[in-house]
């Protein structure tokens, strides 16, 4: 370039560089807090952030949370949950009776809803979507690709060994005795089958669309991946939901329109929606990986709200008068898990011991940011079968020195201790530090606690799997669904090697009580035998809980109507923005 | 020509190969799989194994490279674990993104790094000189996480000026028929999504191009300071010819041959994937997509996407090989 040109250029370079940036003016390029467009107390537009795209829209597919946050949208399932909590209430079905003895449950089905493309909801259409899931073969027999069927129902129609899916199924048949009414037999009674229904997995979408854009057919590739070839869950997920699927472009945006055909609008049932079906007009979930780039597009406008907000973000956002956090209920456990087959710990007066000298509230105090209670037992508060009056060991180090010596030991009594790195989980935001402070405190209960620690994935939880974490270990849970099996069957129904209960019959009273409440209808007894068993647990103590925690959503002010539910299932229907 | 360009080519396949064995038995040696990242807690050992069997990771090592290299040959990538995508499929949605951001920053870099390089070499130890080279070493030195943390929370959070994330306004609506966003806003003629765009992708160029700015800039002030020594340089101003001229045509174009060569090193470096850049600002290109496929284990998405990304490092270094012909015939008669 010659002489003046070259300044010239670089001058008009720079000159268009500021009046880019200059017109932005406010509500940082993207509009949703500015322009007046969300000032209605109903309609706009909602920008989510989400921490991922989700994997597909067909929900008996798919397991991760981003998934099921659309899905649950756009579906619905027979069995719903009351916002915010893990009661039952009718969903697609407005009521259901079981039989004598459990194995059979009739569903009446709402009437006069329809499918997102117009086609009739009905008994037939109940059926065809479990059947369908029954039948899955192949790849889709995989723990991966339809894990909460195997966790709710267990196996296919078709056993097949080497797909990892169990050989017996809790599902037998559906049929559709009339329009309206779909009858689910069962193979075995089971109790916590409803509870399971409320997931989304079990959404019920359209047979037409399911055939039409064969949700079934795809292919296994020479690495075994399994994947789709109809367009059923990218582009043409088709439910009853108050939101329908508008369009998805990976990385950017998906986007969610007002089913204006939605059945909560005319039913005149009382529903969770107030009759009222979706109060915005559109709903975007925007991928943001990075939770620190997920703060920073709340603040400059670019979102509205999102999840899984990190613990050290929540005081920037209390004191921001533009945001808010919402709670979500506690629904996880964090705790000291204990091996009944190795020495010392396989002694009951040892665990006792080291139950009176965790200091829990102090690590409760010092890194659960004011947002974690001491866990007393091991499920959450909110859950029935929860008991108020288990045992109870307050942090008493002299206490835990006078049972060591009264049982013989020489002090100090040592442990092989594991906690895991690189992790942060909801129920343990630290493990390095819980673990230190556990260790510390037990060191004055007449303990040496020797530390060991590997990588969660895989490692730790390899080593968890096959009881190799020593004596005590971090670890915990985070509830699927709203049920105490989910809970307490999940860790002590059945002998596993994390906590030495294939070596020990230590744990064989509350395997007893746990089979008989997962088969037991009545909703009183079975809270009882819950109730007991967390009595009989907190005894025999195979660990020590001590941590439920409750994650923060946040949102702009002015989004209003969200109903944070404990285990992650909640509509975007009620929402509405209010400036 | 031609035979220099097809053997450079030719050298793409022992490139390819090698870097193939290599990744291949390096992710197979890294602690966990797929099994255990998509299931976590929930891994139960029989699920684990199923999952490996599936995928054929249950076999010996030497055999599942065979597999992998036939299918290699016929160009299939594989499937994304996570995703359930193709991998050629994702690769194609998120190439154009780095290449935007890559061309935005190099823009930027070049822009601003060859002038301020090329002044500072002309004032030699004056006020200019020493204001470049410490604007240089910041900008070298200053991570780009934190940089971009600092540029997202100035004009972002508290001006509001520009938006912090992504590479489009949500509330836009636009077909991508290319999934080049520049090129897709102008070809539907939408100019108020086009410039948004644009101001998407401000703050990730100043990011990203802040390093080779200052790389360009510090070569750009070394090259020239070179050239300008020359004797036939002297020549040229001795023989009368305006001071100008003398700089654009002899001394800058003669020094532009090392600051090519940087150039053309750091697009390459762009083009494959400004992970901590696309990360901070949720820009979904390759760094971001191999990031995640890091953490996930998967597999596919790694070897197809570090297979990618070397054939993009291997042509844009021809190109910038190619390029010094025309800048410097003796090379090109050579």
């Amino acid at each position: 370039m010659r002489g003046n040109s070259l300044k010239y250029a670089l001058l008009l370079v720079a000159l268009l560089a500021l009046a880019a940036a200059g017109c932005g003016g406010g509500g940082g390029g993207s509009g949703t807090t500015g322009g007046g467009e969300t000032s209605a107390a109903t309609g706009g537009t909602l920008v989510f952030g989400s921490a991922a795209d989700p994997v597909a829209l067909d929900g008996i597919l798919v397991s991760d949370g981003e998934s099921s946050r659309v899905i649950e949208q756009i579906f619905e399932t027979l069995v719903d949950l009351k916002p915010g909590t893990t009661d039952l209430e009718p969903g697609l079905a407005e009521s259901w009776e079981a039989n004598g003895d459990a194995t059979q449950y009739t569903f009446h089905l709402r009437q006069g809803v329809k499918f997102q493309d117009d086609t009739d909801f009905n008994a037939d259409a109940v059926c065809f979507n479990f059947n369908r899931w029954y039948n899955f073969k192949g790849s889709f027999q995989n723990p991966s690709a339809t894990y909460y069927w195997q966790v709710i129902f267990g196996g296919f129609k078709t056993y097949n060994p080497k797909s990892g899916a169990p050989k017996d199924s809790l599902y037998k048949s559906c049929e559709a005795t009339d329009e309206n009414t779909a009858v689910i037999t069962l193979t075995k009674p089971s109790a916590s089958f409803l509870a399971g229904l409320t997931l989304t997995p079990f959404s019920i979408g359209s047979p037409d669309a399911l055939q039409k854009y064969d949700a079934d057919k795809g292919s296994v590739d020479a690495d075994g991946i399994f994947h789709p070839t109809g367009t059923y869950s990218t582009q043409h997920p088709i439910g009853t939901g108050p939101f329908q699927f508008d369009s998805w472009t990976r990385g950017d945006r998906l986007v969610l329109k007002r089913f204006d055909g939605y059945w909560g609008k005319t039913s005149d049932k009382p529903t969770a929606f107030n009759g009222t079906g979706a109060k915005l007009d559109q709903l975007i979930f925007k991928p943001i990986a990075d939770n620190a780039a997920r703060l920073q597009a709340l603040q400059s406008g670019d979102i509205m709200g999102y999840d899984l907000v990190e613990p050290q973000d929540i005081p920037t956002i209390q004191g921001d008068s533009n945001l808010q956090i919402l709670d979500r209920p506690a629904f996880n456990v964090g705790y000291v898990g204990f091996n009944l087959s190795i020495p010392p710990t396989d002694d009951p007066k040892v665990r006792q011991a080291i139950a009176y000298g965790l200091d829990r509230q102090g690590v409760i105090d010092s890194f659960y940011a004011g947002r974690g209670e001491v866990a007393k037992e091991f499920m959450p508060p909110s859950l029935f079968g929860y008991a108020d009056d288990v045992q109870e060991y307050t942090y008493d180090p002299e206490k835990a020195k006078q049972i060591l010596q009264d049982a013989g030991y020489t002090l100090p009594v040592k442990l092989d201790g594991w906690f895991p790195t690189d992790v942060s989980r909801p129920y343990m935001p630290d493990p390095k530090r819980n673990f230190e402070a556990f260790a510390a405190s037990l060191e004055k209960a007449g303990f040496k606690v020797v530390p060991h620690s590997a990588p969660w994935s895989p490692d730790y939880l390899g080593r968890s799997d096959e009881g190799k974490l020593g004596n005590l270990y971090l670890l915990g849970w985070t509830g699927d669904f709203g049920d105490p099996d989910d809970f307490i069957g999940v860790f002590f129904q059945t002998p596993q090697k994390q906590w030495g209960t294939t070596g020990s019959d230590e744990m064989k009273p509350v395997q007893e009580i746990l089979d008989q409440a997962e088969t037991e209808t009545d909703e009183a007894k079975r809270t009882e035998l819950y109730q007991e068993a967390n009595r009989q647990i907190m005894q025999i103590l195979p660990g020590v809980p001590y941590a439920h925690n409750k994650p923060a959503l946040a949102f702009i002010q002015g989004v209003e109507g969200y109903v944070p539910s404990p285990v992650d299932l909640q509509s975007f229907a009620t929402v509405s923005l209010n400036k | 020509m031609l035979r220099f360009v097809v053997r450079r080519l030719l050298l793409l396949i022992p490139i390819l190969l090698g870097l193939s064995i290599l990744v291949f038995f390096w992710i197979r040696h890294l602690p966990g799989g797929p099994a255990s990242a998509l299931l976590g807690e929930r891994a139960t050992p029989q699920a684990v194994a199923a999952i490996r069997h599936q995928y054929g990771l249950d076999k010996p090592i030497y055999i599942q490279y065979g597999k992998y290299a036939k299918q290699i040959i016929t160009l299939n990538f594989g499937t994304s674990v996570t995703t359930r995508q193709a991998v050629s499929t994702e690769f194609k949605q998120r190439f154009p993104a780095t290449v935007e951001l890559a061309v935005a920053a190099g823009l930027f870099a070049i822009i601003f790094g060859i002038p301020l390089g090329f002044v500072a070499a002309k004032r030699y130890g004056g006020i200019v000189d020493h204001t470049s080279l410490v604007v240089s070493l910041v900008g070298i030195s200053t991570p780009i996480f934190f940089l971009a943390l600092i540029l997202k929370y100035i004009f972002a959070v508290k001006l509001q000026w520009l938006p912090s994330v992504g590479r489009i306004s949500p509330l836009i609506d636009v077909e991508h028929p290319t999934n080049f966003y520049t090129v897709d806003t102008l070809l539907a003629g939408d100019i108020s999504a086009f410039v948004d765009v644009g101001k998407h992708l401000v703050l990730p160029a100043i990011a990203l191009g802040s390093i080779p700015l200052a790389i360009i800039a510090r070569i750009t002030r070394a090259s020239v300071l070179d050239v300008q020594n020359e004797d036939y340089v002297r020549t040229a101003r001795a023989k009368g010819l305006p001071p100008r001229s003398v700089d654009y045509r002899h001394v800058l174009r003669n020094a532009m041959l090392p600051i090519s060569t940087i150039i053309g090193l750091q697009v390459g470096l762009l083009l494959s994937g400004a992970v901590l850049t696309e990360t901070v600002f949720a820009f979904p290109g390759i760094g971001s997509w191999l990031v995640d496929a890091i953490k996930a284990r998967n597999y596919p998405v790694i070897q197809g996407g570090v297979m990618f990304v070397a054939i993009i490092v291997v042509f844009v270094n021809l190109i910038v090989d190619i390029s010094y012909g025309f800048l410097n015939p003796k090379i090109r008669l050579s």
